[in-house]
Parts: C-alpha cells; structure tokens; sequence
C-alpha cells in the first residue's frame, strides 16, 4: 500500500482539534503556543486512543504467545512495523528495526555495522551540523578501535559545504553519517546527492532522519541510502520508541547489538545462535503498545499528506522568519527558508536565551534554550546557547505572533 | 512585570556593582554550566585574620546567574573563612528573593558552587557540592 500524498492544504484548525493538550491554560487564562516540536511533539487523540484502546483490549507480550490474545498483540505489534516501513518507503518490514529513538537506532548502527567494519586506520564522516546523538556514539566506538572522524564543514550560509564534503569523500571514509535536517539551522540537506557521492566513495551512508522523517516526504529507496534513524516521539507519537531502517544485506550481515531473549534462535549453556531479521536486533520484551502509537502517528500523518505538512511548514517558516528579522536584536540561524524546514533558532541582543524562554513561558510560549545537542555547532558559531523555536502541523501564524509578542516584552525587561 | 526578572535582578545585570577580577587573589575559582553557557569567576582577597577583604567576579551567561554572583560576592566581603563556608543556598535564594524552578535553580547557585569550591579543600568540596 503506497502512502497517500495529497497536495491538500492543511486544515490546521481541524488538527488542533485532535490535540487535546492545545487546549490547556498554561497559566491561568493563558494558552499554551508550543514551539518545541523540534524537540517533542505534542500527540493527536487518534494515537493517544489507539494506545489505551490496545491496553483495554488487545494487550499481551508479543511473539510465541499461543493464546489468542498474544496473537492479537503480535499481529498489531507487526502491523505496526509495516506501516512504519511503508511510510519511508522500505521494501521489507524486516527492515525496520524497533529501538528505543533515533539515538538508540544510531548506537545500534555503530556498535553492530562499527565494530564489525571499523579499524585503525579508517575514517568515519559526520558533519558540524550533527546532533550529540550521531556524534557520540562514533567518538565513544573510535576511543576504542582507533579510527578517526572528520566533519564535513558548514558555509557561511549554514548549509552543507558540498566542495569539502566531496574533498573529504577522497579520503574513503568507510561510513558517512549526516542529518537531513539540522535541529538547530533547521537546513535541510541534499541527502540523495551526498548519498550517491558518499558511494560512489565507496562508503556506508547514515542518514540521522530525527528532524525530517515528521516533516516531509522520506524514502529510502529513492534517496538510495543504507541505514535511517527516526523517533516516533517527534512525528506524533509516543516517546520510548524509534526505528532503524537498514539495507536488508547490511542488517543480514551485521552481528547483534544487543544480547537476551527474542533475538537468539537457540540457547545453550556454552553457546547461542541469532535469529533472523528484525528480531535478531531487537532483544527484550519491545515496546509494544508504543508500537502500536507509532503505527497510528504514521496512519495520521499519511492522512494529512506528508506533502501537506511540508506545505504548511515551509508558509509557517518563512512567515516566522519575515517576522523575527523585523525584531531588533534578533539574529536567527540557518540558511534561507526555501532550505529549511521549521525551525528558527536565534539569539537576541543581549539577553540570555534562559532568559528569553522564561519570559517568552509566562506568556504561555513553550520554546527551547541552550545548545540543543549540538555543542560543536554551537561552539563553531561562537554562541554558548541560542533560543529555539520549532514549527509543526499544528502551529499557526497567530502562534508567530505570540512569540514575536514575547520577544517585544523581553525587550522591554532588557532594554 | 515579571516575578523573576524584579528590578533588583535586572539592576544588577545590567549594572553589576562587583564585576572584574583581582590580580593578585587569595582564592580564585571559575567554573562553567556547559548545559547554558553560564561561566563564572570569582577572586577573594583574605587578610590575615581570614576576612574576606576585597572580592570580585567575572563571567557571562542569563540574567539569574550574573545578578546571583553580584549579589554573592558583594555579601562575602567582611565575611571570615567560616561564614563563607557555612553561607547555604537557601541563604542565596532568599537574597535573591524569586521562585525559581529546577533548572534556573541551577543558574542561580553557580556563583555559590564556584565560591565554595575556591575556598574549600578538594575533599572537603564534594561532601560540600553534594549537597547543593
């Protein structure tokens, strides 16, 4: 079944509707404006309700269960996969790998495909744009087995340096890992292009899809990439669970990430054998009714039409920046709007972006403040911390105008 | 206007009566929240008796951080070794005079970490640091 893509614009009015917490004060008499998708979203009614209806009725541990309800649990645990790997595009649903988040996904990449491939001697290339989360893992795995990181460098106008990306390619990295969409620029990278020039290299490319699979169209097979990481949390559904997409002769020949039960196909007291995909990377009782959340988050974006919300974002974003600039003091990250989805983090004059958010939060503006898991970017930018605010289906423009109206205030206490 | 940002925070952002440094210092400490970007020094200078004579701090970061060190280093001056040392945060907060929650609480004891472990021993300092 394809995922339906209708150039519809959306009915945010409707949407709203479906997400009962946009309906609370935060303080009294006043609204919440959440600006913080980038870092969570908020959930719709339809997911929420397909989780406690799955507790109320259908619940039992997935697989093996011989009894009807565990196969009622298995098959909406299953059904759940293939509507995830339908909505990027996977031609398998043994493809798709259930973690924790796009963090775990990334650790299982690294741990498993690393440590099976990675030496001394060998490169691994990331770029200054990444999250904590495509970073760490590289660095804690190349303290151990000794390869080194390059970053691919960003331009003046915060997008990728497509020259220097190519340049470091000639290196023969083995592995190239890179976000589509950069949590704090909000740039969106041409990831078809660095995926064909990354293999051409010769490399294994990771595409950290945590910013961009809630937000546009995402498909693995047109963008010919290896392995993509993404959360359920931020595209509508519940936190505690994300996938891995992975080539299928990749994830084949890669060892287990993670040991226990689930994953082996025989045990004995000296020795175990793995089982097949996707079980072998997924040891442990899973998160199964958030498996089911993610599988409606999916069904509800791809109602709406991930085109759509990639519509609406791109008028949001680019209304949001028009307006911001016309603040004084205010300086915001990244490139143009047409290369950025919706997110504009900023810094304004003089004040502390702690203390733009605490004053932005008393008028019920819900933005983030500090580094947002990108120290190193944040440290080649010259800026200890900047504010965030971050768009999704839901916002609106008279949302923009809270936030521009906050900032007006912030001024007032600062000036 | 706003609770947190009364006249006497923003006053003392925005026109700090203790900044700079002390070149030479009896104690001297800097430490950073990396999590917000705030950082903070600060230099004591103690006379014979251990009274806090002249103090001083520089740094950069939110406006409860700066306004929080100002007001600190101001209130140690006179101060012997041992008030310094059993100065506590609650101390701090009521100088402050604003509610804060977890994470500005954070930006509001920075000074106060980093005037404790300037003048306390290394092992003394983390007895001292846990319970902050």
């Amino acid at each position: 079944m394809a995922v339906p893509q209708t150039l519809d614009t959306l009915d945010v009015g409707a949407i709203r509707k479906d997400f009962p917490i946009l309906k609370r004060e935060i303080h009294e008499g006043v609204p919440l404006v959440y600006l913080d998708s980038a870092a969570s979203s908020q959930k719709p009614e339809q997911v929420i309700r397909a989780m406690s209806r799955f507790y109320e009725t259908e619940y039992a541990n997935v697989h093996r269960g011989i009894y009807t309800l565990a196969e009622e649990a298995t098959a909406a645990f299953e059904s759940a996969r293939e509507r995830v790997g339908e909505f990027v595009g996977a031609e398998s649903s043994r493809q798709i790998i259930f973690t924790r988040n796009a963090t775990e996904a990334i650790n299982l990449v690294s741990n498993s495909w690393g440590r099976a491939n990675l030496g001394e001697g060998d490169l691994v290339l990331l770029t200054e744009m990444e999250h904590h989360s495509n970073i760490v893992p590289w660095q804690m795995l190349a303290s151990e087995l000794g390869f080194k990181i390059e970053y691919a460098p960003i331009t003046d106008d915060h997008r990728i340096d497509l020259d220097s990306y190519g340049d470091l390619l000639e290196r023969q990295p083995k592995l190239v890992g890179f976000t589509q969409m950069s949590n704090v620029l909000g740039t969106i990278n041409p990831v078809a292009e660095m995926a064909e020039m990354a293999h051409a290299a010769g490399a294994v490319v990771l595409v950290d899809g945590a910013q961009s699979v809630p937000h546009m169209v995402v498909n693995v097979a047109e963008l010919d990439i290896d392995f993509l990481a993404f959360s359920a949390h931020k595209m509508c559904g519940p936190s505690g669970i994300g996938a891995l997409y992975g080539r299928r002769e990749l994830l084949e020949e890669m060892p287990p990430f993670m040991g226990g039960g689930e994953m082996i196909k025989r045990v004995q007291f000296d020795a175990f054998s793995v089982t097949e995909l996707p079980s072998k990377f997924e040891a442990g009782t899973p998160p199964i009714a958030q498996a089911v959340g993610f599988g409606a988050a999916v069904d509800y974006l791809s109602k709406l039409g991930m085109r759509a919300i990639r519509q609406h974002e791109q008028e949001i974003i680019k209304r949001a920046l028009e307006q911001l600039e016309e603040v004084p003091g205010v300086r915001v990250l990244g490139p143009a709007a047409e290369h950025k989805g919706g997110v504009a983090a900023f810094t304004f004059a003089d004040a502390h972006p702690h203390d733009v958010a605490q004053i932005l939060d008393r008028r019920g503006v819900a933005v983030r403040a500090g580094h947002h898991c990108a120290m190193p970017l944040h440290e080649k930018l010259g800026l200890p911390a900047t504010t965030r605010a971050s768009f999704y289906l839901y916002n609106t423009p008279e949302d923009i105008d809270s936030l521009i109206e906050g900032l007006y205030a912030v001024r007032e206490v600062f000036a | 206007m706003d609770d947190l940002y009364r006249e006497q925070i923003i006053d003392r952002y925005k026109n700090p009566q203790m900044r700079g440094n002390l070149d030479p210092h009896d104690y001297s400490y800097e430490d950073d929240n990396p999590l917000c970007g705030d950082r903070i020094r600060m230099d004591l200078r103690v006379d014979g008796e251990g009274r806090v004579t002249e103090a001083a701090f520089s740094g950069e970061g939110c406006a409860i951080s700066q306004a929080s060190a100002d007001l600190l280093t101001e209130k140690v001056v006179g101060m012997s070794m041992d008030e310094v040392k059993s100065f506590t945060k609650d101390e701090l907060i009521e100088m402050l005079g604003i509610d804060l929650g977890p994470v500005r609480l954070k930006c509001a004891l920075l000074s106060l970490k980093v005037l404790k472990a300037g003048v306390y021993g290394l092992d003394e300092l983390e007895e001292e640091l846990a319970a902050l």
